[in-house]
């Protein structure tokens, strides 16, 4: 792990709903350098909402503090929302779970993503036309001329998703955010769309965000898990360390996952333990 | 078995403690909800005051109105308002006050009898041409189309001349006039609930389609059919006012708002409560009906819960 | 005497140019109380297959039968009495407006069962729910509660069949495994006939006894779930699902092991 791209330290948000206040993210820490750093959870763990407050994406009324929020030099938590659009896209990205909501159903696929590099770069239409086929050929797409002029109805799942990740790598960012990219994927697609991902990952040296629900498919593709539970991280360890987890929370998760080689009648059923609110 | 107690979804969790005791104490606990949220929105809260002032104000006119509403008295015509007639008299002498308490109750007639009779044929003909489709669906949304190229109040002109002008007769002619509004919305309702996992799952139970439809279909629609007939009664009592005003809805010397205007407006010049009181009636009455429309709106719509 | 018997399913929509046919001789057949699962990825068909059983599509051709009773066109009250499904998305099967009291005493009110209370009482206990959820709407529970609702809504006809469309996709690991450990007792007790639809390998091989693999509307491969996980599939489709989800669960034979 090298430079440090992301700091974040003590992060808290909660959500104010008229005299209701939900705690959704209590305390989280963690550092990204150039590496796949997975955050795990059960829904209503608050593990889209550590990704979404990285790039200040949340609601109205979600209230944001922590101790630091940085990013490389720029400090994310006090960033005004002009900088913050600055960095939104062009430096940080994300990519969200179905691309069929993230893309524009009545612009052609081409120019949605030329029109993400043009707001970033200056640049003729042309040539963001020739870097376009450039990130989509990356992105193994077989006839990126064919698929330029597609509409977004006219792809399916696992090509619309390598194209928004098109989209968002081609302003080549330092930090890419995926929130359960592939979860509405077949399994094969996923694949493909998993290897795309990782490769320009590695080719541009960018710090990976993978928010999943998935452990399994964790363990094998990232570097670093955090585990968390109701706004917490309980465990943070290197990801081929899983299977040595120690907090009984991620133990139990693994425990109860179906495994086609190991059938048992029953499934061990994670006891919740109040403690682990706490500590 | 219970481990699902303690999943961390916070809103079962919330419920845990208080747990209702049967399908009427549900019920009353979703109706102690809505209050709340009407309580807490002052547009809705005023819309609903004036709505139910009418309400109030028809049934109570005997005890309310300080004079007969029409009763002549010559010599006291064209009175400005003053203590003795809080609104003023009109070209005969009669109380504009106590005209306009007696007119609310024609005007909450009208409303009454005209949603009536409009929500339960939109919504039939809505939800039984969204769910069944095909032939059925065409024949039913022709019809509707047929009805809505219409100007309304066109449609209604015609109505009354063949029918003949009188109060039933209008109500009559604004029912035939509003209802498919309220049959379209139903029947798009329908279809994007149509193919929805709880009304397939009723349909793998074995329902006949009446039991669909009504059981579960129906009470799908009803908050959609409820703000839009709501934001209806604005327009049904302006139409009305507007029949009035032309001499085709009540007929004198009954004091409906439209046509107290209708017959004020000769004297409009000198003597403007003649005309500005049953409008600013009439303005104030359908302006609450839209407010509590949009109120019920936000607090109806499934999608907000 | 085969409890579900499909022979030669065939089912199209659409007519002329836009005629596009989804199933392509499906023949399969689950014995009594067997738990059979078709695997398969979305647009394969699988799902489709037991809408046929259950009997919202219709204009199917080939033979399906259920408990020996072949199955026509017109379908008898009496067919949903032997045969009901569960739903994926737990969000969207339970009647958002109805109380799951309502909502259970509907098929019974239906078929005309008695002693309404007590089955009501009885089924929710079966799927470990207690007296307290009666009156509760679905918007108060969680996804693994609402979905313990759906199973019982499709028991308390008391049926033989169940269809159970991934009834755990849309759920969380840890309630996942509650639901499979409810479905396993469940099979048990009331001796249920389970056909399953899923993508997940682990929970095919977990829950199920045979496994057809479904693609693009026909069934390329049928064999035992211990054949599945023993690699001993042929077609490239079925090894290339069993990869996949090997080449994420690789680790968990260590561990198990270990």
């Amino acid at each position: 792990m090298s430079a440090i791209k992301l700091n974040v330290e003590g992060l808290n948000v909660r959500f104010v709903n008229g005299q209701k206040e939900t705690h959704a993210v209590r305390d989280v820490s963690f550092t990204l350098g150039r590496e796949k750093l997975a955050i795990v959870g059960e829904s209503g763990s608050g593990k889209s909402t550590v990704g979404r407050s990285l790039l200040k994406l949340h609601p109205p009324s979600a209230r944001i503090s922590a101790k630091a929020m940085a990013f490389g030099e720029i400090d994310l938590l006090s960033a005004s929302e002009k900088a913050m659009q600055k960095i939104r896209g062009q430096r940080i990205s994300m990519i969200m779970q179905d691309p069929k909501y993230s893309l524009n159903p009545v612009v052609k696929v081409g120019d949605q993503i030329a029109e993400a590099y043009l707001a970033h770069h200056k640049a003729s239409r042309s040539d963001a036309r020739e870097r376009v086929m450039q990130m989509l050929e990356q992105v193994h797409i077989r006839d990126p001329k064919r698929v330029y002029n597609l509409y977004p109805h006219e792809v399916s799942g696992g090509m619309g998703q390598r194209i928004m990740i098109a989209m968002m790598v081609i302003t080549r960012p330092e930090v890419i955010i995926a929130d359960e990219p592939t979860s509405a994927l077949d399994v094969s697609v996923r694949q493909q769309v998993l290897s795309v991902l990782e490769e320009l990952v590695e080719q541009q040296q960018m710090g990976l965000i993978f928010v999943s629900h998935d452990l399994n498919l964790v363990r094998n593709y990232c570097d670093r898990v955090l585990v968390m539970y109701a706004g917490r991280v309980v465990e943070s360890l290197a990801a081929c360390d899983l299977q040595y987890a120690e907090h009984p929370y991620t133990r139990g998760l693994l425990a109860a996952l179906p495994s086609m080689d190991n059938r048992r009648v029953h499934l061990p059923v994670l006891k919740r333990d109040p403690l682990w609110l706490t500590h | 078995m219970n481990a699902n107690l303690s999943s961390i979804d916070s809103t079962a969790k919330r419920q845990v403690e208080r747990t209702p005791g049967s399908s009427f104490d549900a019920l009353c606990r979703s109706g102690v909800r809505i209050l709340r949220h009407l309580l807490r929105n002052p547009m809705t809260l005023a819309g609903l005051l004036v709505a139910l002032l009418l309400i109030v104000v028809a049934t109570f006119a005997p005890w309310i109105a300080t004079h007969d509403p029409v009763a002549q008295n010559l010599a006291n015509a064209l009175q400005a308002p003053g203590a003795a007639h809080w609104f003023g008299t009109d070209e005969y002498g009669r109380d504009i006050f106590s005209r306009l308490v007696y007119g609310s109750r024609i005007t909450l007639y009208i409303i009454a009898l005209v949603t009536v009779i409009v929500g339960p044929i939109g919504l039939f003909v809505g939800t039984v041409s969204g769910y069944f489709g095909g032939a059925v669906d065409t024949v039913f949304m022709r019809l509707t189309d047929i009805f809505i190229s219409f100007p309304s109040l066109v449609l209604a002109l015609a109505f009354i001349a063949a029918l003949g002008p009188g109060l039933e007769h209008a109500v009559v002619a604004i029912a035939l006039t509003s209802w498919p509004p309220i049959a379209r919305l139903a029947r798009a309702e329908t279809l994007s609930l149509r193919n929805a996992d709880f009304v397939v799952a009723v349909e793998l139970q074995g329902a006949t389609p009446a039991r669909i439809i009504l059981r579960h279909i129906v009470p799908m629609c009803l908050s959609s059919v409820i703000i839009r007939l709501t934001m209806n009664m604005a327009g049904i009592i302006l139409t009305a006012a507007a029949l009035g005003f032309l001499g085709l809805g009540a007929q004198a010397p009954l004091p409906e708002w439209g046509a107290m205007i209708s017959t004020g407006r000769r004297y409009m010049l000198e003597c403007w409560w003649l005309v500005a009181v049953p409008g600013a009636a009439i303005m104030l009455v359908s302006l609450a009906f839209n407010l509590l429309g949009d109120g019920l709106r936000d607090i109806l719509d499934p999608r907000s819960e | 005497m085969p409890m579900i018997q499909a022979h030669a399913l065939n089912l199209s929509f659409g007519t002329g140019l836009a005629l596009n046919q989804v199933l392509h001789d499906v023949s399969l057949s689950v014995a009594d109380g067997e738990s059979f699962g078709l695997v398969g990825e979305s647009g394969s068909g699988k799902t489709t297959v037991l809408r046929c059983l259950a009997g919202q599509y219709r204009h199917w051709h080939g033979e399906l039968s259920i408990a020996g009773v072949p199955l026509q066109h017109k379908i008898p009250k009496e067919h949903f009495r032997k045969v009901q499904m569960v739903f994926q998305d737990p969000y969207g099967s339970l009647h958002p407006r109805h109380t799951i009291d309502t909502a259970l005493r509907e098929p019974l009110i239906i078929h005309g069962v008695g002693d309404k209370d007590d089955r009501i009482d009885e089924i929710l206990r079966k799927v470990g729910l207690n007296d307290s959820f009666r009156f509760r709407y679905p918007h108060q529970l969680s996804g693994g509660q609402r979905q313990r609702v759906a199973i019982a809504r499709a028991l308390i006809l008391q049926p033989r069949v169940l269809l159970l469309d991934e009834p755990t996709s849309a759920l969380d690991v840890s309630v996942q495994a509650e639901i499979l450990n409810l479905l396993t007792d469940l099979r048990q007790q009331e001796k249920l006939t389970y056909l399953m639809v899923t993508h997940d390998l682990g929970v095919v091989t977990h829950l199920c006894d045979r496994v057809a693999v479904m693609q693009q509307g026909r069934i390329v491969e049928l064999m035992d779930s211990q054949g599945l996980s023993q690699d001993l599939a042929t077609h490239d489709y079925t090894r290339m699902l069993v990869q996949a989800s090997r080449d994420f669960s690789q680790e968990s034979e260590r561990r198990q092991i270990g």
